[in-house]
């Protein structure tokens, strides 16, 4: 006798609402970006691409949607050129603090993130430095370092250590071994945190309010104009990267397919961060 | 089989990166809170109590953070009723569509979440989508006001980006429920709702506080959804802290606020964790 013999069927109903209540802002959003009456009145009425054709000419957004992108692949390079070794090292070193190292890296990823944002922003100016994208990408780069260590060092767990003692054997060296063994074997969850650091960096807004200098990236260029008033053009912007993240989601998903097994994008860090350890 | 050298390459870059952009700036929050404002508008590094003395004299803070903890609070509570029975869904009965039922949860944590705020200011605003579709119903004459700058927005919106939060270590924690504990418990004779509350409950306790953690810890230190939607009674602590750190220009109180943030964070974090190890079977 299988669990599933008692299935209220309420319950099916309850979880069918509480999707509707997930996806319908988004469907909103989308529905009214295509609105030639703006963002609000019921029904909606007169289809139109104006929204997209006067997002299409907007210099400062497109110029906002650049500044994310740099900022988003520089971040992205930092937070792996530092977590790899990271989770080589909760995984393999031992070293005083090592424990308190592990919770460090992951509190960004905890803490609300005006914490993080203000507290960085006390060392820029203390160090002197001028605010700009690149004080934004090493508060993203150093926030995100949590993303890349979970998801590597959650890769290296599942890892077949035999297969570098065997190199190592041969006569590879560690750099060979690194390059040709370990780094291979861990293609699949590099790739998962390089997507989840892209995508949290180019929606990271509550670090970036604190860091920002005088160009805007673009979910601040989007704060901005909020604070003036909404505009449909609104609409279809968030429409676009909606688009986007699915395009991302489903190349994640295609990847995966091919090594089945692997941890669900993003899911095993929210577990683990979840844990706190 | 690590050389010593190998070990010291992939540990000290880290560490030294993680000391002087993670440890110092945190430190500089502790000491920034025990620094004072001179009346020429610099920072004076002459340590004392001042702020927290405010911070215990003047009320509106305290009654602010009592909001946010009240907001945070019911953020949690609504996360989690709608969190817990998808996740049971989804675990228990979802069958075939298990997988994609899954993923579908987990997309919206891809939009962003200034959009998802946006969206729900679009449809609770007073020509709003909601709004103009009860007059187009004709269940209500005139614009509901009380949807949009009010805690309630605040909460609303807060509960839709945090439920995907709690639901994914509720559902980890019913995955990891071996199936023949459920089917031994039908099997010797509990009702299935006995068997909800004496087996399934219990083994998810886990799951449940981390999720319940997130939700709140999250929605507590959050400062764009109440700037965005939450109006004059919807202020969260932390907007307070960004106007410390903007026009108000009073670094050192607004350090002090986010310490206290920063500590009952931790706290709630390792009370959580202990919580969490007490519950769970393994």
């Amino acid at each position: 006798m299988s669990a599933s013999a008692h299935n209220p069927r309420w319950l099916g109903v309850y979880a069918l609402l509480v999707f509707a209540l997930l996806y319908l802002p988004i469907l909103v959003l989308i529905v009214y970006s295509f609105n030639g009456g703006g963002v609000g009145g019921f029904p909606p009425h007169n289809f139109t691409f104006s929204w997209y054709r006067m997002l299409l000419a907007d210099g400062a957004m497109w110029e906002s949607v650049l500044n994310s992108l740099m900022v988003a692949l520089a971040a992205m390079a930092i937070s792996l050129l530092l977590g790899i070794p990271a989770a080589l090292a909760l995984d393999r070193a031992s070293f005083p603090g090592k424990a308190a190292f592990r919770r460090l890296v992951l509190l960004p990823l905890i803490l609300p993130g005006i914490i993080t944002g203000l507290s960085l922003l006390m060392l820029f100016v203390d160090m002197g430095m001028r605010l700009s994208l690149l004080t934004i990408t090493l508060g993203h780069g150093t926030a995100l370092i949590s993303v890349a260590t979970t998801d590597i060092f959650a890769g290296l767990q599942k890892l077949d250590r035999a297969q570098e003692e065997a190199s190592l054997d041969l006569g590879a060296n560690y750099w060979q071994t690194f390059w040709r063994v370990t780094l291979p074997n861990l293609r699949l969850p590099i790739i998962g945190a390089a997507l989840l650091i892209f995508t949290l960096s180019m929606d990271e807004i509550a670090v970036s309010f604190f860091l920002i200098g005088r160009d805007n990236t673009l979910p601040l260029e989007i704060w901005s104009r909020l604070r003036r008033g909404m505009t449909p053009e609104i609409n279809a912007i968030s429409t676009v990267i909606f688009a986007f993240s699915l395009v991302a989601i489903v190349l994640w998903y295609r990847l995966r397919a091919r090594a089945e097994g692997q941890p669900e994008l993003g899911a095993e860090l929210v577990e683990t961060a979840a844990a706190g350890s | 089989m690590f050389s010593r050298a190998y070990k010291t390459a992939v540990t000290v870059p880290p560490l030294l990166w993680v000391t002087v952009f993670l440890l110092v700036p945190y430190a500089l929050l502790f000491c920034y809170s025990f620094w004072t404002v001179s009346p020429a508008q610099t920072i004076v590094h002459h340590w004392n109590l001042g702020n927290y003395r405010e911070l215990l004299q003047v009320h509106v803070y305290f009654q602010t953070l009592l909001r946010s903890t009240w907001i945070a609070a019911r953020v949690m509570l609504f996360a989690l009723l709608l969190g817990y029975p998808l996740a049971y869904y989804v675990s228990f009965q979802a069958g075939a569509r298990k997988n994609l039922l899954y993923q579908l949860v987990i997309i919206p944590l891809w939009v962003s979440y200034l959009v998802r705020a946006y969206a729900w200011k679009t449809i609770l605003g007073s020509d709003g989508v909601l709004n103009t579709l009860l007059q187009y119903a004709h269940l209500t004459r005139h614009p509901v006001e009380f949807l949009l700058y009010s805690p309630f927005a605040v909460v609303l919106t807060l509960t839709h980006i945090y439920t995907p939060f709690a639901f994914l270590p509720i559902y980890a924690s019913l995955e990891h429920i071996p199936r023949n504990l459920v089917e031994a418990s039908h099997d010797l004779g509990a009702s299935p709702i006995q068997t909800f509350w004496r087996v399934i409950l219990p083994l998810s306790i886990p799951g449940v506080l981390a999720g319940a953690t997130f939700a709140f810890v999250l929605s507590l230190g959050d400062f764009l959804a109440p700037l965005l939607l939450g109006g004059p009674s919807g202020i969260m602590i932390s907007n307070i802290v960004v106007s410390l750190f903007g026009a108000a220009y009073n670094w050192p109180l607004g350090a002090a606020i986010s310490l206290c943030m920063l500590l009952l964070v931790v706290s709630l974090l390792f009370l959580s964790e202990r919580l969490e190890k007490k519950w769970s079977f393994s």
